[in-house]
């Protein structure tokens, strides 16, 4: 089912000529996984009180997302064909308001680990079981603010919110390490009080098996990803940050992806 | 102003469990009481106004009421794309409590005034901006903003500013109040400058003219209709604000009688667009910076 969505972002991504695809790729067996296997939600009762809720901070992910949700049975798939359009339904940034399912508007980085922070705390004061999952990408821990919620969530000692990093190396004018070096990230957020744990971000049974582990703080999943995943012409190539595939690379990337 | 605050948010948490503080270390001596009352809804999440507003968010989305307490400029500009993200966009009932309303801070200098805040909060969609003149209207806002839709800029003076309403004046956000009536000429105040509208109308008085004198403690969503309606039979208008004469309330009547083509003489008493490097404190800022060289009549 991974690769159904990675199908579904591929269609609307040479549909609408639009930028991304890399940054959706890289994260689509982490939302797979949460969707599919870790996740207390419900396509039929999206406002349920006890739900789990995940926040794409990384918002220029948006339809890797939306593919997730409509594979979920959220909104029809129908809806992916108006991305990025005139005259569209899902910007090419996240709008909580567009379709069901989307807990948080997101475009400018460095917003959702708060927001997620501050779900965190709700649930807390409210007795309410529903886990915070905030994806942010490995470029927007460059933002400042990120490191404000990191600071105060390992403070508060939520043991209800796991931070996932799509650490797939490239943000969009080079390779992530060469620009803000982070080549010591898991030591940077262990040093900041939270729970560290690194996956391969594309091992669905070990991803699984971290989001399930309990921690006694606020949890930081680093997820070692690939950007343009499942690919192979895209997979790890800056390029793929900004471009949209042309006829031709759609049909070969389709055809990889069905396994032909 | 800031006293008041707090008081009716406490009694207003006494009532309603879904009422949260957030501050970013700032408040000594005002937030104590809630903290101490209420510790689970009381965050003083350090430093830093973009997670505090970020924070206030997520809180509001899962069904908080929230009100952030810091002074102006960092309440509202240090953390502006989050209130225009997060506050704004996604319509959450954040409430942001900006202390120290336009030259409060005086000698502390000019990255402690406020200046440019009801210009950058009234631009913002979904945003209600109120500028309480006193604390009668300060009491009234707080008390109305908890059920209030959406979310609010809630800007206050400092501590200690008269009530200047008796204690049963009617006040409702979204609406004027015309306090005294004259033909001569007429004047709008907001936020803190209703005390002062309110001694140069008696000044005024005193030399044989009459003013029209209205408190404007809401800019956004802005009371056209007490505009229109109060100028009946007036040449002349004057706006004060304690505020840059740009896209404040001086902009916000401007806007009003260019759009209902009432063609009608205008005069912003305002901050000229201008950083001052001058120091002092607010009564002396105030002299230098707004009543230098202004004639009403």
């Amino acid at each position: 089912m991974n690769n159904k969505i990675r199908e579904l972002i591929l269609e609307m991504m040479h549909y609408s000529n639009s930028s991304h695809i890399g940054s959706c790729l890289s994260i689509v067996d982490i939302l797979y996984v949460l969707y599919f296997k870790i996740m207390n939600v419900d396509s039929k009762d999206v406002n349920k009180i006890n739900r789990d809720k995940f926040i794409l901070s990384k918002g220029h992910g948006s339809a890797a997302l939306y593919a997730t949700l409509a594979e979920k049975g959220f909104f029809e798939k129908e809806y992916l064909k108006k991305y990025y359009i005139d005259d569209g339904v899902l910007p090419g940034h996240l709008d909580m308001q567009a379709v069901p399912g989307i807990e948080s508007s997101a475009g400018s980085l460095g917003h959702g680990l708060s927001i997620g922070l501050g779900m965190a705390l709700a649930n807390r004061m409210d007795n309410n079981k529903g886990h915070i999952y905030v994806l942010l990408g490995d470029g927007e821990c460059n933002e400042g603010s990120v490191w404000e919620a990191i600071m105060l969530a390992s403070t508060l000692t939520v043991t209800n919110l796991t931070a996932i990093i799509d650490y797939n190396k490239l943000q969009s004018l080079g390779r992530t390490n060469e620009i803000i070096d982070q080549k010591n990230i898991a030591k940077r957020w262990e040093a900041f009080g939270w729970d560290v744990c690194e996956v391969d971000g594309h091992n669905l049974d070990e991803l699984e098996s971290v989001f399930k582990a309990k921690v006694n703080g606020p949890k930081v999943v680093i997820a070692h990803t690939v950007k343009g995943k499942g690919i192979s012409f895209m997979e790890n190539k800056l390029e793929w940050h900004y471009k949209s595939p042309n006829s031709q690379q759609y049909s070969s990337a389709l055809e990889e992806l069905r396994g032909k | 102003m800031r006293n008041t605050f707090i008081n009716v948010l406490i009694e207003e948490a006494k009532k309603d469990d879904r009422i949260c503080l957030i501050t970013p270390d700032m408040g000594y001596s005002v937030v104590e009481n809630f903290q101490t009352l209420f510790p689970d809804r009381f965050f003083n999440v350090g430093i830093a106004e973009q997670n505090a507003v970020g924070v206030a968010a997520g809180l509001a989305l899962s069904g908080k009421i929230v009100y952030v307490y810091s002074i102006v400029p960092f309440v509202t500009m240090r953390c502006f794309e989050q209130i225009r993200v997060d506050v704004a966009y996604m319509n959450t009932n954040v409430r942001l409590i900006g202390i120290g309303a336009g030259l409060s801070y005086g000698p502390a200098g000019a990255t402690h005034h406020s200046i440019e805040d009801i210009a950058i909060m009234r631009a913002l969609p979904n945003m209600t901006v109120c500028c309480p003149g006193d604390p009668v209207e300060v009491k009234e806002i707080i008390k109305q903003s908890v059920l209030y839709n959406g979310p609010m800029y809630i800007r206050l003076g400092k501590n200690g500013e008269p009530n200047i309403h008796p204690e049963n004046q009617k006040i409702e956000i979204g609406k004027g109040i015309k306090m005294t009536e004259g033909d001569d000429l007429m004047l709008i105040t907001t936020s803190n400058m209703l005390e002062q509208g309110q001694l140069l109308v008696k000044e005024l008085l005193n030399e044989g003219k009459r003013a029209t004198l209205i408190s404007m403690p809401t800019i956004k969503p802005f009371d056209s209709e007490i505009v229109i309606e109060s100028l009946k039979n007036h040449t002349v208008i004057y706006t004060l604000e304690e505020h840059s004469k740009i896209g404040g309330l001086g902009s916000a009547v401007a806007e009003v009688i260019a759009e209902n083509g009432l063609g009608i003489k205008l005069k912003r008493i305002g901050i000229n667009d201008e950083f001052t490097h001058k120091i002092g404190s607010q009564n002396y800022l105030r002299k230098k910076l707004i009543f230098d060289n202004v004639e009403i009549r």
